[in-house]
């Protein structure tokens, strides 16, 4: 039987299923200290002096740190440095002179107990001169810190803006929100004096960059500091970046000789972990009058928050690189402009520029064809990169690597989608629908999404004596099912059952090299190694069955690990455990064991691409938008486990419609975050979600990894945005009005409000508010 | 805290009893993760909302976070760690494996028995119901989707 391609259930889900799982917050050492840190209650401030007399003067309280305590440790440095000489906008571990928003570590509390840490905590006190925050700062103008700009070009603007026909421009805007994944941080730190390193528990996505990170800046070997992930709750983009917290948890292990233990409350994850989204786009494009986009020029500004953290610049980078989408547009130019604000700082979140970009794209695309009087599916199939042009070159780069859409048919998707739709059938009820009275819209986004992030990933593979498997990989799993799709591919490759397989990941000590999980690369990356791995070891285990069957190894074949003369499984056999026994050390004069690393190395990502359609019903007198159905067609190149593909794309929908609709990380004018609770940070429960309707399409497998695979742990949330946007617009009838995500109650009513005022064939209703 | 404001409290936690000494203000779910090492209960808000901490008391699926351990001596509480008998999976926790209801299993234990407490009272619930009772909780991986055809496919497995 063939795994790969087959919706086998998860290998990892029986300890999650029984409460036997290990999180971070599960893990306890004896004699651990508990860490609590003390954070900025105000935006923007000079920072005086920190009394922490009467903390640790409490029974129980082993040490308070500020900034004066750790002042040889540097700031943690740019995982991905796309631009140069931004190093001083890097965050300190604890607040030196200033504090630049609520939340940002002022001091940390060690103590015996966590409640008695946290009563310590609120007795520390921080002198602060406060000072006025930029909290937009797209408005404050000059007032706020533009740390640089990133600028993306191609073709001729010039020409094609020179006597451009028609001329669209639009200010649109996303959000700030984030992954906010259901397991808050965690951390636990020992220094094991039996093997001479500092283990930290609580690592995720990218354990062997953070082992190299603490490791510089401890002064450490790095052979000396070992990362593990244990189950981790949900990653989106998110969760397990390096944190200062991580970090000070390493050193209070070191200093102190103890084990330290911190986990965050929902609360300071709200504040302290990373934020996203947060753009304002003012985009022009040049239309001929049959929808033929000649050129497209966008001007964005990111709130990044208060500092860079490890992802620097890359979301606007992504941004720009990623806008152009699916379309052949001649001329294109993106500026980025990166902003600091008094916020909590900000880095990836599940496609992370493309959501927005996407957004920004597929909203413009609409009013272009509501301007020229196209069906706005037509105006997107007139601009559609066409297959033949594959692979098609952007002539722009996108991170570090040169922009290619490896393969794809996008016409052929869009008609997929419509027909699977029955457009003209759905949009004339729709139409029936609204002259009946309701407000009901279809919305659309295309999307191009961008998967398998190199530059390489490995994977080692070792069968043991009595034929049981391990294959440990470089990557992580933040809940995804690594496991699950490794041992898949490892399996098939290999010849054994799927449960004679385990999987390792993200142990720092395992693998000397590990790229982790991120960018959707884990399938495409990690699964490729896998598949390299596993034909390794399967070629050493013939060439040692052949000997002892007295056979060709070409005429052998695995089957459930037993090697034997294919068309004979009855004949001479030899099991996969009774070759790794002839290959013990003396035994064979080769390399011993049954066992080999692959490694897979990728120069260019691979591009998945797909559509969104939602079906929206607007209420107008609550502003509440309902989604009545959310299709999305996505095209993958080959699904592992077309299941665990499903959950991806619906698991990401139902994000999508978070940021879309509810998620909304808002601030008042002095910099507090109205925003910090599960009471006000609203996340869809299943009462707001649509049964998500998935067209997995294997049609366009990607040339480049022996898999011919595309990433799906993005293209599930990328155009939910742009769909629901565009929906909305269609629903009220105001093609123009929807420029900002989320569509809050507030904000649709504004749109309401607006429609009813302007719009020819919609009844004024008087108890609206006129437009101020 | 000094030991005078702790005070001595007996659980009775999947028909097991735990004899832990606590502060008043120490949390129900705090002491089971802590004190009583059932650490399948889990924290995603300590705030009511999650609803990841769900467990039952008495049968009724209640918030952990929300209850003083010392408000549940006398109740009869059961945890996911009790759902699987040895080996054999609940119906429920079978479904969840058969359906792909969980990703990161974070989640996992609160609708686990938030399911169990609902469907041990109510066996044949309707579509409406099961979506009313289901959205108490917050799962951020699944979309919701395979939660719900879980917990209807155990519904039926159980009524069998």
């Amino acid at each position: 039987m063939s795994y790969v391609g087959s919706s086998v259930r998860r290998i990892e889900d029986r300890p999650l299923l029984t409460g036997k799982a290990r999180f971070a917050a599960d893990l306890c050492l004896p004699d651990q200290l508990h860490m609590r840190v003390v954070r900025s209650p105000v935006a923007h401030g000079r920072l005086l002096d920190i009394d922490t007399s009467e903390a640790l003067a409490m029974d129980g309280v082993e040490a308070v740190w500020t900034r004066e305590d750790i002042r040889e440790v540097p700031p943690i440095d740019f995982r991905m440095p796309w631009v140069e000489g931004l190093e001083r906008f890097r965050q300190p571990m604890l607040a030196g002179d200033h504090v630049r928003y609520v939340g940002e570590p002022v001091a940390i509390v060690l103590a015996e107990d966590p409640y008695l840490a946290e009563d310590a905590a609120e007795l520390v006190f921080a002198g602060i001169d406060e000072l006025d925050p930029v909290v937009d700062p797209v408005a404050a103008g000059p007032g706020a810190i533009e740390t640089t700009v990133v600028e993306k070009a191609y073709g001729d603007l010039e020409e094609a803006f020179g006597d451009a026909p028609v001329v669209v421009e639009m200010e649109l805007a996303v959000g700030r929100h984030s992954g906010v994944p259901m397991e808050t941080r965690g951390a636990l730190a020992h220094y094991d004096a039996t093997r001479s390193v500092l283990e930290m528990f609580g690592a995720a996505k990218v354990p062997h960059h953070n082992r190299a990170a603490i490791a510089s800046m401890l002064g450490l070997p790095l052979g000396a500091v070992v990362l593990r992930e244990g189950h981790v709750g949900g990653g989106f983009g998110i969760r397990g970046e390096l944190y200062p917290e991580d970090v000070l948890v390493c050193l209070a292990a070191l200093r102190l000789g103890r084990p330290i233990r911190w986990v965050e409350d929902r609360r300071e994850h709200m504040l302290a972990a990373n934020h996203s989204r947060d753009q304002v786009h003012r985009i022009r494009a040049a239309v001929e009058p049959d929808g033929w986009i000649r050129g497209v020029i966008d001007e964005f500004w990111v709130d990044q928050g208060a500092y860079l953290r490890t992802h620097q610049v890359t979301v606007t980078e992504l941004t720009t690189s990623m806008l152009p989408g699916p379309y052949a547009w001649p001329a294109y130019r993106s500026r980025g402009h990166v902003m600091l604000s008094n916020k909590t700082p900000c880095g990836t979140y599940r496609a992370p520029g493309r959501y927005e970009s996407t957004f920004v794209r597929e909203r413009l695309i609409d009013v272009i064809a509501h301007r020229i009087g196209l069906d706005s599916a037509e105006v997107r199939r007139r601009n559609l990169v066409l297959p033949e042009r594959m692979p098609f070159k952007r002539g722009i780069t996108a991170l570090g690597t040169e922009l290619t859409y490896d393969s794809g048919d996008y016409p052929g998707l869009l008609d997929r989608t419509l027909e699977y739709l029955d457009y003209e059938l759905l949009t004339a009820d729709l139409s029936r629908r609204r002259s009946d009275g309701e407000s009901v819209g279809l919305g659309m986004g295309f999307f191009v999404e961008k998967s398998g992030l190199g530059p390489f990933d490995g994977v080692k593979v070792t069968v043991d004596e009595a034929g049981h498997v391990l294959v440990i990989t470089g990557a992580a799993s933040i809940g995804q099912g690594v496991e699950t799709v490794l041992a898949q591919v490892c399996a098939d490759t290999l010849g054994v059952g799927i449960e004679s397989v385990r999987v390792r990941h993200g142990q720092t000590d395992d693998l000397a090299y590990g790229m982790g999980a991120f960018a959707s690369r884990v399938t495409v990356m990690s699964g490729s190694a896998t598949l390299i791995a596993a034909r390794r070891v399967r070629r050493k285990a013939l060439e040692v069955a052949a000997a002892v069957l007295e056979a060709d190894p070409g005429d052998l074949t695995i089957d459930r690990g037993r090697v034997f003369v294919r068309g004979s499984a009855g004949g001479p056999a030899i099991t996969l455990g009774e070759v790794a026994q002839r290959l013990r050390p003396g035994l064979t004069g080769g390399e011993p064991g049954l066992t080999a690393e692959g490694w897979f190395r990728a120069d260019h990502m691979v591009y998945p691409y797909g559509v969104h359609a939602a079906v929206v019903r607007v209420d107008p007198d609550s502003g509440l938008v309902e989604v009545e159905r959310l299709v999305v067609c996505y095209e993958v190149g080959k699904a592992v486990n077309p299941e665990l593909v499903n959950g991806q794309i619906a698991g990401g929908a139902a994000q999508g419609i978070g940021g879309a609709l509810l998620e909304d990380f808002a601030y008042d004018e002095s910099g507090q975050p109205l925003a910090a609770t599960f009471m006000d940070y609203l996340m869809p429960t299943i009462a707001e979600m649509p049964e998500v309707e998935v067209l997995l399409l294997e049609e366009a497998p990607s040339p480049l990894n022996p898999l011919g695979v595309k990433g799906a742990g993005e293209g599930g949330i990328t155009a939910v945005g742009a769909a629901i946007a565009n929906g909305v617009a269609d629903a009220l009838g105001c093609p123009e009005e929807v420029t900002r995500l989320p569509l809050g109650p507030e904000r649709v009513r504004r749109i309401v409000r607006a429609s009813l005022k302007g719009v020819s064939g919609v009844r004024p209703d008087p108890r609206f508010d006129p437009v101020s | 805290m000094s030991e005078r404001t702790k005070v001595d409290v007996t659980l009775a936690v999947n028909g097991r009893p735990y004899r832990v000494r606590v502060e008043p203000r120490r949390t129900l779910a705090d002491t089971l993760r802590d004190d009583c090492g059932l650490t399948g209960t889990h924290l995603g808000c300590e705030h009511g909302v999650c609803g990841a901490c769900t467990i039952l008391a008495d049968g009724q699926p209640v918030r952990a976070c929300l209850m003083f351990a010392v408000q549940c001596e006398g109740m009869d509480l059961r945890t996911v760690e009790d759902l699987a008998d040895g080996d054999r999976l609940h119906p429920i926790q079978q479904a969840f494996w058969d359906n792909h209801g969980l990703q990161c299993g974070f989640c996992t234990p609160g609708f686990l028995m938030l399911a169990a407490g609902y469907l041990e009272q109510n066996p044949d619930p309707d579509e409406d119901e099961l979506r009313a009772v289901l959205s108490s909780n917050l799962c951020r991986c699944t979309g919701y989707q395979n939660i719900l055809k879980s917990v209807r496919q155990a519904a039926e497995v159980m009524r069998a």
